[in-house]
């Protein structure tokens, strides 16, 4: 019984708080090592700019900077608000994300819970963040606002479903949808008889995988499909009226949202935290790495096609999704059943 | 005041779900959006206000003056070598641009011509302004359309071109380096080697628009068959440059004016495109920023030597009478209307700038299309504030 300071780390309580600390440090480390490799120095080395460079070495700490300068800002609301909702909106953000983080295994035990739905509790959780993004809009008392707010519900709705459909192939597959369970799936495979790095189902489910990134793309709502903060239209959409820390909230909800996109793609398709050979303890260990490695190459993907791709209009987005891969994700089920059991 | 019994509650919520159930439709009312004056696709402080419904625009109309600064006003106390300072002003990406209209009037009235040299190096300005103004174009749509990287290499390129302007001027925004007669000073040693680099730039920039933003598939979908403007609608709103030449319409001043520039001395061409959308103004800018390097590198091959400057008095009065001149700026056509009556600065002064005429379109291509496409059809249009306000 491991004890710490005369505390009990065994305790529920105890475990509980450490949970929930990890996750809490979790969700902004997350945003800012996203947001400080892609968002300043990827897409600045892409556009032949160095991006920032004086706060701390190569500019490294210039999310704390900024972090730091928002929470100093004045907290202004609208004269003709709606102030509880308006308050409330970057929270129940925020919350969709903090929840998104419960159920990723980044080891045989670090997972926080072991849902034996996680993949659905993840797929579900992930659509509250519409609600506080429809709160923004309604709040803010402002028309870009409103246009933006219903974009985006718009496109969620028509988002959740491949993203759903993309994923029900790797269900189908690894036959759990516990993500812990996903993960052992993919260790314990085989590729032609060779089982030494598992079976990714990354080969299997490529086009699985391509409509996950897709469909996720449209659900952080980054370029191509970035209509409900295009800052170019709407000068931001529901983001518009919030400065201060009620922006950094948004910012940390999209970064961290991506993060947690990005880890649960590199569960599904990528064997998650799985390193071949190594067992116990020392799982638990590299786990975390491997598992942060392949997130940074899908975040990588997400973040490319962002800087380089122009925005679509909302009704061809539409067009996209119910006409191309809504069929396509289907398609991939069926397939996916049929040689499921055939084999 | 009428009583309210339980019993006329339940009749009226009755009835409201008996119409719910026969769909009767809710009223529906538009919303007045105002596009502007601080909104980051004017580019500057144009107003544009639409009625929407939906997304979808039912009327539109673009309200300008937030930055009129009354040039042809200030114009009339100033001195001939005064006004170019200030006129470089009207369209600040073709700065030098800008100049050369006025100065052939004032040199039409006073009967005088610059000496070959200066009227080469002139177009070559002149080229260069328009690349400066254009490839910003090249970016820029790429960002009112979402793409955020293109416009970072437009500004890198342009620079090049800024470079060379302020070595040879001394200005990279504003060179007022045209003078009544010839030009301010000679090109500096070295400086058109330099210039041959900085053309294969360009080239080299114009591909990778085309690569990168131009065959981008999301990139024709969202413009291709936007903001379609047929050649009779564009004559009738008085279009002109890029914007009527994409509706197919074969008009270009530098080619069908008798221009004492250089250009009737190289070997280039007109594009035009024949479908008049938004993906074919794009399409015809591009193509004119090639060729405008093209024109550069044969002027620069070919550049006569003599004197910069014909002999003009020192203090300059410009004789009695009125003169109209034109040019095909990077905008579209520009004129200055100049009217004199001897004395040391012109006594009226009429600009036509391409900017303000070709909004005039806006309320009629507006009408019916969606909120991301006024900004498209905003974006391909192209104009510079200061050219609308003057």
């Amino acid at each position: 019984m491991p004890l710490i300071l005369g505390v009990d780390l065994s305790a529920y309580w105890a475990t509980t708080l450490l949970k929930v600390l990890v996750v809490l440090g979790l969700i902004p480390a997350g945003a800012i090592i996203l947001g400080y490799v892609f968002l300043l120095k990827m897409m600045s080395h892409m556009q032949s700019r160095l991006g920032p460079m004086e706060a701390g070495p190569h500019g490294s700490l210039q999310l704390v900077a900024d972090g730091l300068k928002f929470i100093q800002k004045e907290d202004i609301f609208p004269e003709r608000s709606d102030r509880f909702v308006f308050a409330a909106a970057p929270i129940v953000v925020l919350l969709s994300t903090f929840l998104l983080y419960i159920v990723i295994p980044a080891g045989p035990r670090l997972i926080v819970e072991d849902l034996d739905t996680g993949i659905f509790f993840a797929l579900a959780v992930s659509s509250l963040s519409v609600l506080g993004i429809l709160m923004a809009g309604w709040a803010s008392a402002n028309k870009y606002s409103l246009i933006g707010a219903l974009r985006a519900a718009g496109q969620l709705i028509a988002y959740e479903l491949p993203l759903i459909l993309a994923v029900v192939g790797v269900v189908i597959q690894a036959g759990t949808m516990s993500l812990q369970g996903i993960v052992m799936a993919q260790a314990e495979g085989e590729i032609f008889g060779v089982g030494i790095i598992g079976n990714p189902f990354i080969f299997t489910q490529l086009i699985g995988f391509m409509l996950f990134l897709v469909a996720a793309q449209a659900e952080l709502t980054q370029a191509p499909f970035d209509m409900p903060v295009a800052e170019s239209e709407l000068v931001a959409g529901f983001m518009t009226e919030y400065t201060g820390f009620r922006f950094l909230f948004f910012f940390m909800g999209e970064f961290g949202t991506a993060f947690a996109f990005s880890a649960i793609g590199a569960t599904l398709f990528l064997g998650g935290w799985y390193v071949p050979g190594v067992e116990g303890t020392l799982a638990d260990v590299l786990g975390p790495l491997v598992l942060g490695a392949k997130i940074m190459a899908v975040a990588f993907f997400i973040f490319w096609f962002r800087f380089s791709y122009p925005r679509l209009r909302e009704d061809q987005l539409q067009a996209f999704a119910w006409k191309l891969l809504i069929p396509l994700a289907l398609v991939n089920i069926a397939v996916t059943g049929v040689l499921k059991v055939a084999f | 005041m009428a009583v309210t019994t339980d019993w006329q509650k339940s009749a009226y919520i009755a009835a409201q779900a008996a119409d719910a159930r026969v769909n009767v439709e809710l009223e529906t009312e538009g919303m007045t959006l105002n596009l502007g004056p601080q909104h980051p696709a004017t580019h500057g402080t144009l107003r544009i206000v639409v009625r929407l419904d939906g997304e979808q625009v039912v009327w539109a109309e673009p309200i300008c003056g937030y930055m009129h600064r009354g040039y042809e006003k200030l114009c009339e106390v100033r001195t001939y070598p005064q006004v170019t300072t200030l006129i470089n002003r009207i369209d600040w990406l073709g700065h030098f641009a800008n100049e050369v209209p006025f100065i052939l009037a004032a040199e039409q009235l006073m009967g005088i011509e610059a000496p070959p040299r200066a009227q080469w190096i002139r177009t070559i300005f002149f080229e260069m302004a328009r690349i400066a103004n254009v490839s910003l174009f090249l970016g820029d749509m790429g960002i009112q359309l979402g793409a955020i990287t293109p416009v970072f290499y437009a500004f890198r390129d342009r620079e090049y071109v800024l470079n060379l302007m302020e070595a040879a001027t001394g200005g990279r925004f504003h060179p007022n380096f045209d003078r009544i007669g010839g030009l301010k000073e000679d090109l500096p040693r070295g400086w058109v080697d330099e210039c041959h680099g900085v053309m294969t730039r360009v080239i080299s920039f114009c591909q990778e628009m085309e690569d990168l933003l131009m065959g981008n598939e999301i990139f024709q979908t969202r413009t291709r068959g936007i903001g379609v403007i047929p050649a009779a609608v564009g004559l009738e709103y008085g279009l002109s440059g890029a914007n009527i030449r994409a509706s197919g319409v074969d008009w270009d001043l530098r080619r069908d004016q008798d221009s004492p520039l250089a250009w009737k001395h190289c070997d280039w061409k007109v594009w035009t495109h024949p479908d008049g959308d938004s993906y074919a103004r794009y399409w015809v800018r591009l193509q004119e920023t090639r060729e405008a390097a093209r024109i550069i590198v044969q002027l620069l091959d070919g550049l006569p030597s003599g004197p910069i400057q014909a002999k003009v008095p020192r203090i300059i009065k410009v004789p009695p009478g009125e003169a109209w001149c034109h040019t095909e700026n990077p905008l579209g056509e520009m004129g200055f209307y100049l009217v004199s009556k001897g004395g040391r600065g012109p006594f009226r002064v009429k600009i036509r700038s391409a900017s303000f005429n070709n909004i005039s379109i806006v309320p009629w291509l507006l009408r019916g299309v969606y909120v991301p496409d006024v900004i498209t059809i905003l974006a391909s249009l192209y104009f510079i504030l200061g050219d609308i306000d003057r």
